[in-house]
Formats: structure tokens, C-alpha cells, sequence
């Protein structure tokens, strides 16, 4: 119980630490050039308070949990030795936490109301939720196709700059074929789909997926799972939107 | 009493997030691993801090960081703050009369990039994964520094009008080149840290900034020239990051040209 507590005291001064830049930044700015305070300090210092708990929180919690578990299945599946298992898990986790992703959904949303204005879609409610949730559908799918290639990936001990650097060529090829309103979609939903939970999840699968198989050095080939899971949503997505020309 | 129905609301829109992935997680190791983790107990802990450290940590930034970043954004964007800090007409402006949005830009883009916690866990595991020769903080300044410059030159970018994809295609041409030359030991964690950088405090202050610089010079609209700062941003991160190894092989070296100071193969790797 001690031990915990000093261990989050430490975590606590290391957040500290993390948001000082922030609040000298913002302060800096606001009295060089905006002279002028705003809104009222004690609101400001409660919500920084919150922000300064928060991530304490989640630093603690994620060593007690996002790390051991993600690392602790990466060890497991390598153990039992099936590759069926571990690529339907990495699909299932890349699909999974990316179709409930909140950040998601506001993009699809923005993205139908900016095709249905280029008389991309029919502009009515229903075809717009269509559009919505088919390009929801289509990042999931992506990060899930991102991490099945991935883990294979670390197993075949295949080279990951020669598959991003083509994928990126791709991408190229592809934004020249696509209709230009999906092309700031596509670029940004490769950003959104690493939200905070799933990176360090995805993180330890790799490393630990790299750590338990011989001959893998966990550094070369436990990361660039993050890298592939934020190619291919721009891939799909452009994809998507060749599609939905056609049809 | 209204924060306390807000911090409510934002806690189990959290446990809303976080508990589908933690039951899938847990079903999956009882139905196809065929056994319950050993540190069970410590793993419900660690994901209730999960869920509370998140939701607190939104709820914080929902509260300060966020609609102040949005104004300042907006404000140093506004006409007549250009105006007031160049003396010359909004159509008069030349790319460098906006040099607070610049500085701004780099600033902030810095800032928030220490503080994004998925760049804090990725660094954590680099740096215990390679046993220290990745420094925690070297790595995470790396970011920040390519996240600068990034959202900088995004800035200039939408004030000046020049294509979005010059600057993107350009990039990753020099992306290939550095892979050519850095260690091979950074590429994949560089090729990462694009994709953990733009994260949850990064992005709701860099497209505020954008849709409000697109929306204050003329001639720009929000709906092309507004997008494209998330992507300078992870890109200049993966430069960055690939330069932090270069950087620090050259310095290896340049300290091995003295003979005194010659280091093994192995402490090579230390450098970073």
C-alpha cells in the first residue's frame, strides 16, 4: 500500500512536470500579448488541478493495467503458438477500439455534410447516416487490417520501411484518383484513430509479441504497429470515396 | 454542483470508452487462452484508474485548456489584432506579418505534445525496452520539436495557399532518405510517433487554429485550407524522431575520432 502510494506521489511530480510547458506557454501568451487575464484564475487552477489528476491517474493505471495485459496476451497467443488466434485478436482489437471511437464519429458525421454539400451524396438525412457509418465501418476495418499485417509482420520478419514507405506511395496514387473533399477526411482519420487507450495496448502487443518470439529484438520489431494503424485508415478511406463515385 | 454533474458525465463517458476494450480483453484471455490472468486483482485496479484518470483528465481540459487555446487561436487570427500588431490592412498582409500565429504555433504545438499521455506511455516502453539507450525525455522532445515545426509551417502553409500535398510529398521523400541513413533502431519507434503524437490535447488545439487562421486571411476557406495541420504535425514528428538518431550517431562519431574515446559497438546505441 505504501509502495503504491509513493509510486503514485512519483507519478504525480513526473505530470507535473509534463503540463508545465503548457501553463507557461499559455501564461506567457496571455500576459505578452493579450494582456489580459482570462476568465477567473480559480476556475483555471481547479481545471488544471483536474487535468494534473487525470493524468496521474492514467500513467498509474496504465502500468497497472494497459501494459501487463496487452503484454501478457502478446505472451500468451505466442506461447500457445496458434496464428489463427492472434490475428483474429489483433483484428478484433484494432476494429473494436476504433468503431466506438468518439473522435471517429464526429469525422464521419462532418464528412457526410461536407459530401452531401459537394452533391456527393444525396443530401437527406438517411444517406448521410449511410455515408456516416459506411466510413466509420471503413477506418475500423482499416486499423483492423492495419494490425493483422503488423503482427504477421513481426512474425515473418518482414521490413516494415519498405511496407510503409509503399504504402505511403499509395496513398499518393490514390489521393490523385479520389474526389477532393474526401482527401482532408482521409488524411486526418489517420490521426485520429491512435487514441490514448489503444496506443499503449497496441504498444505492449507489439513488444511483447517481439519479446516472446526468437530471434525478434523487441526495440526493430515490437513497434510500428501504431505506424501501420495510421497508414491504412487514408488508404480506405480514399478508397471509399473512389467507391462511392461509382455507385 | 454543476462540476459535479459534469465530472459524473465525463467519468462514465470514460468507463463508456474503456470497458468494452477491457471486457473484450478479459473474455478473450478466459475463452481462448483458457486461463485467468495470474495478477487479476491488480489489473480491475490499474483499469479503474484507467477509467477515472481519463475522464478526469478530459473533464480538465474540456474545462481550461481547450476553450483557451480556442480563444487565443481565435484571437490571434483576429483582423483586428493583425491589425494592431502590423499597422497594415488584412489584405496588405504579407506571410510574415503573422508572426504571433507563428510563434504560437510552435509553441503550443510543443507544449501540448509533452503532455499527450499516449506519447508518455510509447516512451516509457522505449525506454525500458532498450534498456535505457532511449532516453524518456530525449524521445519525447524529439516529438515535440517536429510537432512545432509541424503546425508552424502548417500555418504558413494555409497563409500563404501553397498546396497541401507539396509539403506532405515532400516530407516524405526526405522520410525515405533519412530511413536510408538513420540507425536502424529508431525507424520503427520515428515511424510511431506520428500517429501517437496527434492525439487527444494536440488535435482539438491545432484544428482550432487552423479553421480560424483559414477563416481570418482571405481568400482561404475552412473546408480545404483548415484540414491538413494534424498531418504537417505527424510528419514533422517522424523527421524529427529519425534526426534525434542521426543526431546522435554523429555525435558518436565525432567522439570517435579521438582516440581515447572509443567506444564499443555495443555503448554506440547508449548515445541516444
Amino acid at each position: 500500500m505504501k509502495e503504491s502510494l509513493t509510486a503514485l506521489a512519483r507519478d504525480a511530480l513526473g505530470s507535473l512536470r509534463d503540463l508545465m510547458p503548457i501553463i507557461i506557454v499559455i501564461s506567457v501568451f496571455q500576459i505578452l500579448v493579450f494582456r489580459q487575464p482570462a476568465g477567473s484564475l480559480l476556475g483555471m487552477i481547479g481545471g488544471a488541478a483536474l487535468v494534473l489528476a487525470g493524468l496521474t491517474f492514467f500513467i498509474f493505471g496504465l502500468r497497472l493495467a494497459l501494459f501487463p495485459v496487452g503484454e501478457g496476451l502478446a505472451h500468451a497467443l505466442a506461447r500457445k503458438g496458434s496464428v489463427f488466434w492472434l490475428v483474429i485478436f489483433a483484428f478484433m482489437l484494432g476494429f473494436g477500439t476504433t468503431i466506438a471511437e468518439p473522435a471517429l464519429i464526429a469525422i464521419a458525421a462532418e464528412a457526410a455534410e461536407v459530401a452531401a454539400n459537394a452533391d456527393s451524396i444525396d443530401a437527406a438525412l438517411e444517406s448521410r447516416k449511410r455515408y456516416a457509418l459506411g466510413l466509420r465501418l471503413t477506418v475500423a476495418l482499416a486499423v483492423g487490417v492495419a494490425l493483422v499485417i503488423g503482427v504477421l509482420r513481426i512474425i515473418g520478419d518482414w521490413s516494415l520501411p519498405v511496407f510503409i514507405i509503399s504504402g505511403y506511395g499509395f496513398v499518393v496514387l490514390l489521393t490523385g484518383l479520389a474526389p477532393k473533399e474526401i482527401v482532408g477526411v482521409a488524411y486526418d482519420s489517420g490521426g485520429v484513430t491512435t487514441s490514448t487507450v489503444t496506443v499503449p495496448l497496441v504498444t505492449a502487443l507489439g513488444v511483447g509479441l517481439a519479446s516472446s518470439l526468437k530471434g525478434r529484438n523487441p526495440l526493430t520489431d515490437g513497434f510500428g504497429l501504431i505506424a501501420f494503424a495510421s497508414l491504412t485508415p487514408i488508404m480506405f478511406v480514399l478508397a471509399y470515396g473512389i467507391l462511392q463515385q461509382w455507385t | 454542483m454543476d462540476l459535479i454533474v459534469t465530472a459524473v458525465k465525463f467519468l462514465f463517458d470514460s468507463a463508456v470508452d474503456v470497458l468494452p476494450i477491457a471486457i473484450f480483453l478479459f473474455a478473450f484471455q478466459r475463452l481462448v487462452i483458457g486461463e485467468n490472468p495470474r495478477n487479476a486483482a491488480q489489473i480491475v485496479v490499474g483499469f479503474v484508474f484507467v477509467v477515472a484518470g481519463l475522464g478526469l483528465f478530459l473533464l480538465g481540459l474540456e474545462r481550461t485548456l481547450f476553450p483557451l487555446g480556442r480563444m487565443m487561436a481565435e484571437q490571434l487570427t483576429d483582423p483586428g489584432f493583425l491589425y494592431e500588431s502590423s499597422r497594415k490592412a488584412i489584405a496588405d498582409l504579407a506571410w510574415h506579418d503573422y508572426y504571433w500565429v507563428y510563434l504560437f504555433a510552435l509553441a503550443i504545438g510543443f507544449a501540448t505534445t509533452l503532455a499527450e499521455p499516449a506519447l508518455i506511455a510509447v516512451s516509457m516502453k522505449a525506454n525500458t525496452v532498450s534498456g535505457g539507450a532511449i532516453d524518456f525525455w530525449g524521445l519525447r522532445i524529439a516529438v515535440a520539436i517536429g510537432v512545432g515545426i509541424g503546425v508552424g509551417l502548417g500555418c504558413y502553409r494555409i497563409i500563404t495557399g501553397l498546396p497541401l500535398h507539396y509539403f506532405i510529398a515532400g516530407g516524405y521523400f526526405v522520410v525515405i532518405l533519412q530511413t536510408v541513413f538513420a540507425p536502424r533502431l529508431i525507424v520503427p519507434i520515428a515511424y510511431d510517433s506520428g500517429g501517437v503524437a496527434t492525439s487527444t490535447v494536440t488535435v482539438p488545439l491545432i484544428t482550432a487554429l487552423g479553421l480560424g487562421l483559414s477563416e481570418a486571411v482571405p481568400g482561404r476557406s475552412a473546408l480545404l485550407d483548415g484540414f491538413g495541420l494534424v498531418a504537417f504535425a505527424a510528419l514533422f514528428a517522424v523527421i524529427s524522431v529519425l534526426a534525434y538518431g542521426q543526431l546522435a550517431v554523429l555525435r558518436e562519431r565525432f567522439s570517435l575520432s579521438e582516440p581515447e574515446t572509443r567506444h564499443s559497438e555495443k555503448e554506440k546505441s547508449h548515445a541516444l
